[in-house]
């Protein structure tokens, strides 16, 4: 997850404590993105678990400070060096709302793909306004936050065409045939959970 | 708001091509108004609609049902005369194939319009020059349409229709053969006017320059399905940092 790595690679700016890791993760994502100071000493926790922080000094003040170690300098530059890959995990909601939404009987997919289309749009009018408000940035902390800015844009846009190819996609399907609702399959769940089994929820 | 805002209007307009079995609706009781200050998107699949509804706005061709009205005119009291006056002060249309005069220059196709408005060409070819630059294509003014790219004669279509400080602007697909830094570019000029106090209707398949718009409305079938509101304070981000 990118807020452990980036509070990791923050740290390897030179120690620091909780609320001023914080400030630090803040200015450099141009306040795009707010932590809680519970997150922040979560994630450090789990750090000095994994062995990649250690506790340092106790300032004049009573601040806890935290410093990179050896193994986290390590994963700092690993984290650098490597893309962000989307996993099975960030497989996106609206793919698979949309893809159920196909076999489920009486639903118009046409409307299901408007709403989404109209609530797209207009974050991107939202975002666009935003950032066409803004000057040239004059600063290394509004750099920060016009990439981010730009990210969700164009993240924006992605989903609006992505929209438009459905749609074309589900007409061609529809007139071939396809697209057709799924009825509930009643004769294939035999390895599934046997009702009687009561089970704890997860 | 009063009710001099309103630069553009139509009230149930439908378009209807052909008659009989082979008759096609084109648009089928559109509702839309448009004011100063104001740019509004149209976004549809091919065929939705979207060029019909800018002809009808534009006074070109008279719809089939409603009431186009353009600043205060209904245009179906006008005599045609009157018409193509209105059209030529008041509209300016980027047409989705640019329509350029082959046989004049650049600058020559920008100034028409004023020409055609009773202006003397030495006239008209202040603000033709200074539409042209708006566009960054200054330095083409004595070109041919033939000489020029696909993207530049776009940029003078454009420049034709925000020549003289016509109030309301009809652009279909005005981006379809820029580059996106120059699409970005004719969006920001485009921007900028409307916010001066002209309106406009801005057809794209492009998201990213529909999200220029104060609104856009969604065509399907002739039909206008949805619409989406820019809010004026965006609920995802805070402000640039100091
Ligand atoms: N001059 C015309 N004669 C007959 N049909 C037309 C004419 N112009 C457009 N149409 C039809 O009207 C519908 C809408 O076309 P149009 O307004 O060009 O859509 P869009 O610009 O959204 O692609 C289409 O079905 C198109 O074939
Ligand atoms: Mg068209």
């Amino acid at each position: 997850m990118s807020v452990r790595q980036s509070l990791l690679a923050i740290l390897n700016q030179g120690p620091c404590y909780g609320y001023q890791l914080r400030a630090e993760f803040d200015r450099r994502t141009g306040s795009t993105w707010p932590l809680n100071v519970g997150q922040i000493y979560n994630t450090l926790d789990r750090l000095e678990r994994d062995g990649l922080v250690q506790k340092a000094d106790i300032d004049a003040d009573g601040q806890n400070y935290v410093e990179i170690t050896d193994a986290g300098r390590t994963e700092v530059a690993e984290w650098l060096g490597s893309p962000v890959v989307r996993t099975m995990a960030t497989r996106d909601e609206l793919a698979i709302k949309l893809a159920i939404a196909v076999t489920l009987p009486g639903v118009d997919i046409a409307q299901v793909i408007q709403v989404q289309r109209t609530a797209t749009m207009r974050t991107l009018q939202e975002l666009t306004r935003t950032k066409n408000a803004t000057a040239d940035p004059e600063s290394a902390e509004q750099l920060a936050w016009l990439l981010v800015v730009d990210s969700l844009i164009f993240a924006a846009e992605a989903e609006a065409r992505w929209l438009d190819h459905s749609e074309h996609r589900l007409a061609r399907a529809r007139a071939a045939g396809l697209a057709k609702p799924l009825p509930l399959n009643t004769a294939v769940p035999k390895r599934g959970r046997p009702a009687k089994t009561v089970q704890a929820s997860a | 708001m009063t009710g001099s805002d309103l630069l553009l209007q139509l009230d149930g307009v439908s378009m209807q091509y052909g008659r009989g079995e082979t008759a096609i609706t084109a648009l089928a009781g559109v509702d839309l108004s448009v004011r100063r200050g104001e740019l509004v998107a149209v976004m549809g699949a091919s065929g939705s609609g979207k060029s019909t509804l800018l002809t009808l706005a534009g006074g070109l061709t008279p719809p089939t049902a409603g009431e186009v009205v353009v600043e205060g005119h209904w245009l179906s009291q006008l005599s045609a005369r009157e018409l193509a006056t209105l059209r030529r002060r008041s509209l300016g249309f980027v047409f989705q194939d640019f329509n350029l005069i082959p046989s004049l220059t650049a600058l020559e196709n920008v100034s028409l319009p004023l020409e055609l408005d009773g202006w003397t060409s030495k006239k008209a070819h202040r603000p033709a020059l200074d539409a042209l630059n708006i566009v960054e294509l200054g330095d083409r003014a004595q070109h041919f349409p033939s000489d020029l790219s696909g993207g530049q004669q776009q940029r003078v279509a454009i420049a034709r229709a925000v020549v003289g400080g016509r109030s309301l602007i009809l652009a279909d697909e005005p981006t379809g053969a820029l580059d996106s830094t120059t699409g970005e570019l004719v969006l920001r000029r485009l921007r900028s006017r409307v916010d001066a106090g002209a309106g406009g209707i801005l057809v794209t398949h492009d998201a990213r320059h529909a999200a220029w718009a104060d609104r856009i409305v969604f065509l399907r079938d002739g039909r206008i399905v949805d619409e989406s509101q820019a809010s004026a304070v965006s609920s995802l981000l805070s402000g640039l940092p100091a």
